[in-house]
């Protein structure tokens, strides 16, 4: 048997120096309870606000820099990972572009009668997007980690006409939605969150319904409470329904694509039928971001 | 600690918590991110004692809670005990065991991965389990296992030999 001198630092496990290291490590994990507890319960007015808007100002620069700097190394490994789908994506594109070609001729027809019929009936209608909206375009800057919150931040903030519950999108469609606004910086709240909803519509067929995030995954969603007699079918487009009831509204405007059916199923037990989208935007790898200011804020 | 090597080590964690939420974290990997902040937190923690990776990892998780406009505290209270536990491994049996920082990356990265599961579970967010603690937590601790040894090796360029005291009058005894 030997007894050997464990090489460890100052603070043993007994007497003045274990009293010091309990002492040091309760007085940060007593802060961070305190700094949790004001956080949580004061809300987007509270004591701390100040602080962290100062905070998340002061670090802004630094973030926009990291980001600069990583740009060419996230568009490098783009490059590189799209070209192993390059050929299949062009054969894809080909068929795709054709068909959106005769698209194009048909909605060009339906719009000029939809504005005719509009004006006839004097039809009133909730904001639409784009029309009645500007885009404050922003660089994302900001993810946090670990699985907890579905969430960016973006370099832009109240200077730049930015409020909470701005609708944010990109140019393949809805991204979420402004959910904390500092002077430089704003969070936004993706739709793959646990706690994001939209109401939606189904384009083809205008069945209505929520899109929700779907439990248990990181980026898919399912289209929610829509009625087992609505027909809806894969390959269905699926865009905000941007409703208005009096004078309350959606705070998603009408007609932000939101994603693609891909299975459509129901249950004799469920109320509802139970259709899975993929949606539009990669939300893995948001660069930048449009958010969407009301026209009339802005004048 | 002297006041070059303490802003080494303040510069590297700024730079980890920096990496990490503008980079790291989109680097999504079959459902779940590395966490390099966190793999700092420990190899200080390994280095440098329990009350430095404590302070280094509640420094580190305020700077994301800024950058995040996430609720303030909750990444400084996981870093802070993640810090100190890979101290105390270190201060008890860890420190001049090849594998320390492979097992204390492991260990401390599901711990770290329950202990947020509960504390925001407490606070009310909507979070699942499954996906909090097997589909991101899996990805997330290779990755962080993977990010172990060399971040172990920067932070031991970063922190001299000579800054890491050993005054203790422990003893073990071997068989």
């Amino acid at each position: 048997m030997t007894v050997r001198r464990i090489p460890t630092t100052q603070l043993g496990s007994r007497g003045a120096g274990a009293l010091r290291r309990r002492l040091a490590v309760g007085v940060l994990v007593l802060l961070s309870l305190v700094l949790i507890s004001l956080s949580f319960r004061s809300g987007d007015d509270g004591p701390l606000t100040g602080v962290q808007s100062a905070g998340s100002t002061v670090l802004r620069p630094f973030a926009v820099g990291f980001e600069r700097v990583a740009q060419p190394f996230r568009d490098a490994y783009g490059w590189v990972d799209s070209l192993f789908g390059a050929r299949s994506d062009a054969e894809r594109l080909r068929a795709e572009v054709q068909e959106l070609r005769q698209r194009a001729i048909q909605s060009e027809f339906a719009l000029q009668e939809n504005d005719y019929l509009r004006r006839l009936l004097r039809y009133l209608d909730g904001p639409r997007f784009p029309s009645e909206f500007e885009s404050v375009a922003a660089e994302v800057i900001g993810r946090p980690p670990g699985a907890f919150a579905q969430a960016i931040v973006i370099a832009a903030g109240s200077r730049n006409g930015v409020r909470v519950n701005d609708p944010v999108v990109t140019a393949d469609g809805l991204v979420g939605l402004v959910t904390y606004v500092t002077l430089g910086t704003a969070r936004i709240q993706l739709l793959t969150d646990q706690e994001a909803a939209v109401s939606a519509v189904d384009l083809r067929s205008s069945a209505p319904g929520i899109v929700l995030h779907a439990r248990g995954t990181r980026e898919t969603l399912v289209f929610d409470r829509v009625r087992k007699q609505e027909v809806i079918r894969v390959g269905d487009e699926i865009v905000t329904a941007g409703w208005r009831a009096g004078s309350l509204s959606s705070l998603y405007p009408k007609g932000i694509p939101i994603g693609e059916v891909t299975s459509v199923g129901q249950t004799d037990t469920d109320l509802f039928q139970q259709v899975q989208i993929d949606p539009y935007v990669d939300f893995g790898s948001l660069d930048a971001v449009l958010v969407l200011v009301p026209a009339e804020r802005r004048r | 600690m002297s006041a070059g090597s303490a802003a080494r080590v303040s510069a590297l964690v700024f730079a980890a918590a920096m990496l990490q939420t503008v980079i790291v974290s989109s680097l999504v990997l079959g459902g779940g991110a590395p966490d390099l902040l966190l793999v700092v937190v420990i190899c200080l923690g390994l280095r440098l004692g329990s009350v430095p990776g404590a302070i280094f990892g509640f420094a580190g998780g305020l700077v994301v809670d800024f950058l995040t406009l996430d609720t303030l505290g909750i990444t400084s209270l996981v870093l802070t005990l993640a810090g100190f536990w890979a101290g105390r491994y270190a201060e008890t049996t860890g420190r001049g065991r090849r594998l320390a920082p492979l097992v204390a990356v492991g260990a401390i990265t599901v711990l770290a991965g329950v202990f947020g599961f509960v504390l925001h579970y407490m606070l009310g967010d909507d979070v699942v389990a499954r996906h909090a603690l097997v589909t991101a937590l899996a990805p997330a601790l290779v990755g962080n296992l993977l990010l172990a040894l060399p971040v172990h090796a920067l932070v031991r360029a970063t922190v001299h030999e000579s800054e890491v005291s050993e005054t203790t009058r422990e003893v073990e005894v071997v068989v």
